[in-house]
């Protein structure tokens, strides 16, 4: 196949539904200046958005085309099993963050993540979370805007650079004008932009394919065969697509990966500290679950689809790598028309995921690294305009990361070994900090370190070729666990050797110590039972469950 | 969960928290009124483009008129926004203690 293999036949109209896009979504970050007056407003929204709108931008911030290109690309490599990344590796950690964290995060009015390590623990492991946090978002930015250019390059003939620098000024423009606010109206509105491209991807291939049962039928006659079928039939062993044991699903992916990004990756936890209120705080990630158990019905489908209809889909390099599923349906099966409106839900989940990370960086930078080392003691104005710029400064660099991420086969995999690096460490501390009162400032300090050392060494090795793993993933499950593991290690030994801290000094930030208040804040209408957090939660855990049961 | 007091307290967080009370957040408009209005002109477009779609574009669509189905189902989308925010207005905010001037 040619050069021009992936190009779409966009037509005037399809550009012209691009082109509404582009304008609303700026527009969007015009209005929203007007919302702004102090850096509470900039970063934080000003504490003021309702559940439903932090609900969906909180999946909406972790919808970026990473997501959506990379499940498709894992359903037509791996299966069905590729439901796991949902159903246990993500549902149940945003209903805990919902029910147990949130009071903690939202309570104490920290302005982020990072922050509640320094009131909990001490002033070096927050700079270290800071510091590292504020890379991940960068790197993690660049690999989105990677992953943008690639496609507009392949599908709209855009060189690299014109899409990267489209692209990131779109992005840049509505989060330095219109703030956390401009990135989040912007994020519910991508998330419905989004749905609206891939839900004709999903219903056509469903038809060409011969509905539900033609899909499973031919999914058997190919290379995944019956294993590709069934979530957890084969994983007794690690003789599956996904090569991995149930072990390795439930608490490397279910447990360790999974909560170690939902709860403390700030990029997703800053969208329910903007919420209004403690309920809503609380059901912003809750309510986001909700969609998050169905989304596997456009990406993972639409990969089995690509798997079953594209003749030689799976090659090494070229048109016919995993990642072009989606894009190759696009191009087989959409008119112009609705192929415009998958086009821009392309753009527009790559444009979610960016300014999430954006916007996770930019208050990071400003509030726990400016202000608390750098220049404390000035004006709110100062600090808002100090975000302002490093917004800027946050997209330059992920232009430059952008091409780091050129070295990676599977641009999903590159991303969880970075997760593995930053995020089970740091889960394990949260976890451990906030519900162990006795663990002290050091033992926060060292648990973090040594465990953000352990799985970076692990994966350098295996890189070096010095450790070996079946797999990418099964190094970052082990990456994971043995940070984990490290971390908790460290807090029970380092502990009874070191002073704890005051109780008056932990109280909202440590479970037992009180100082949470679940109801104070409360609207009248978020007494009543169908927005209670705890209900919320456990009717989604369920429904996880249950959505197993068809494809066991 | 008890309720004995205030969490603790930093300087930095009381320092933005003092600020909450010059919040223009208020000001902020409804973003429902932008998903209804989107998603309205998307779906005129795209079901004006289904309607005059030529058997070589439903072909491709596998027999499915997909771009006039999914127009009116936008279109529906849109509508549907817009009107729950004319049934249900966003809630003026609630005065409490952090912001008695908004």
């Amino acid at each position: 196949m040619d050069g021009d293999g992936l190009r779409l036949n966009m037509n005037g109209l399809d550009y012209l539904i691009l082109a509404l896009y582009f304008v609303t979504v700026l527009g969007v970050g015009f209005a929203a200046r007007r919302a702004i007056r102090t850096s509470v407003d900039f970063f934080l929204s000003g504490r003021s958005l309702p559940a439903w709108v932090t609900g969906l931008a909180f999946v909406s911030a972790n919808l970026g085309a990473l997501e959506i290109i990379g499940m498709a690309a894992n359903g037509a490599q791996y299966g069905v099993m590729t439901v796991h990344y949902y159903w246990i590796g993500a549902v149940p950690a945003m209903v805990f963050l919902g029910i147990v964290m949130m009071p903690f995060y939202y309570g104490s009015k920290v302005r982020s993540v990072p922050e509640y390590l320094r009131l909990r623990f001490n002033r070096p492991t927050h700079l270290l979370n800071a510091l590292s946090f504020a890379v991940a978002q960068v790197l993690i930015a660049g690999v989105n805007l990677y992953a943008l250019a690639l496609v507009m390059q392949a599908l709209l003939g855009w060189p690299l650079w014109t899409a990267i620098v489209v692209g990131a000024a779109i992005v840049l423009a509505y989060i330095t004008i219109g703030g956390l606010s401009g990135a989040i109206y912007n994020e519910v509105l991508q998330f419905f932009v989004i749905l609206a491209g891939l839900i004709p991807v999903t219903v056509i291939g469903l038809v060409k394919v011969g509905g539900w049962n033609g899909l499973m039928d031919a999914v058997a006659d190919t290379k995944l065969g019956e294993a590709g079928l069934h979530a957890w039939q084969d994983t007794g062993s690690t003789a599956n697509p996904l090569g991995a044991h149930w072990i390795g699903i439930v608490f490397g992916l279910g447990f360790v990966l999974s909560f170690g990004y939902w709860t403390t990756n700030f990029a997703e936890v800053q969208r329910a500290l903007s919420a209004k209120n403690m309920s809503a705080a609380r059901r912003t990630p809750i309510i986001a679950a909700y969609p998050k158990l169905f989304i596997p019905l456009v990406t993972v489908i639409p990969g089995l689809v690509a798997l079953v209809t594209v003749k030689g889909l799976g090659a090494e390099s070229g048109d016919l790598q995993y990642n072009n599923a989606i894009p190759l349906l696009m191009r087989d099966l959409l008119p112009n028309g609705v192929l415009g409106v998958a086009v821009t839900g392309l753009l527009a989940s790559f444009m979610a995921g960016m300014a999430a990370n954006v916007s996770g960086f930019n208050t990071v930078f400003t509030y726990d690294i400016w202000q608390a080392y750098i220049r404390r003691d000035r004006s709110d104005e100062y600090y808002l305009r100090v975000g302002r710029w490093a917004t800027v400064a946050a997209v330059v660099i992920g232009i430059g990361t952008a091409f780091i991420a050129a070295g990676f086969s599977n641009i999903m995999n590159y991303i969880q070994a970075l997760f593995s690096v930053f995020n089970a460490p740091l889960f394990a501390t949260f976890i451990i900090g906030m519900f162990w009162k006795r663990m002290t400032a050091l033992a926060g300090f060292w648990s973090l370190l040594l465990g953000t050392l352990v799985s970076l060494s692990l994966y350098l090795l295996y890189k070096g070729g010095v450790v070996d793993f079946n797999s990418d993933l099964e190094e970052s499950f082990w990456g994971a666990g043995l940070a984990f593991a490290t971390a908790v290690v460290v807090a029970a030994i380092i502990t009874p050797l070191t002073s704890p801290k005051r109780d008056e000094e932990l109280r909202g930030l440590v479970y037992g110590m009180g100082g949470v208040d679940l109801k104070g804040d409360v609207l009248a209408g978020d007494a009543v039972w169908y927005r209670s957090p705890v209900l919320l939660g456990l009717i989604a855990v369920a429904l996880a469950a249950l959505f197993y049961i068809p494809v066991f | 969960m008890s309720n004995d007091g205030q969490p603790a307290q930093d300087p930095l967080i009381d320092e933005t928290q003092e600020e909450q009370r010059r919040s223009a957040a208020a000001r902020l408009f409804d973003i429902r009124r932008v998903i209804g209005g989107l998603f309205v002109a998307y779906g005129i477009i795209v079901t004006l483009i289904g309607i005059f779609d030529s058997r070589a574009e439903i072909d491709k669509a596998e027999g499915v008129r997909i771009n006039l189905w999914a127009g009116l189902a936008m279109l529906v989308f849109g509508l549907l926004m817009l009107l729950w925010q004319w049934l249900r207005p966003a809630e003026p905010p609630t005065p409490n203690e952090h912001q008695p001037g908004a």
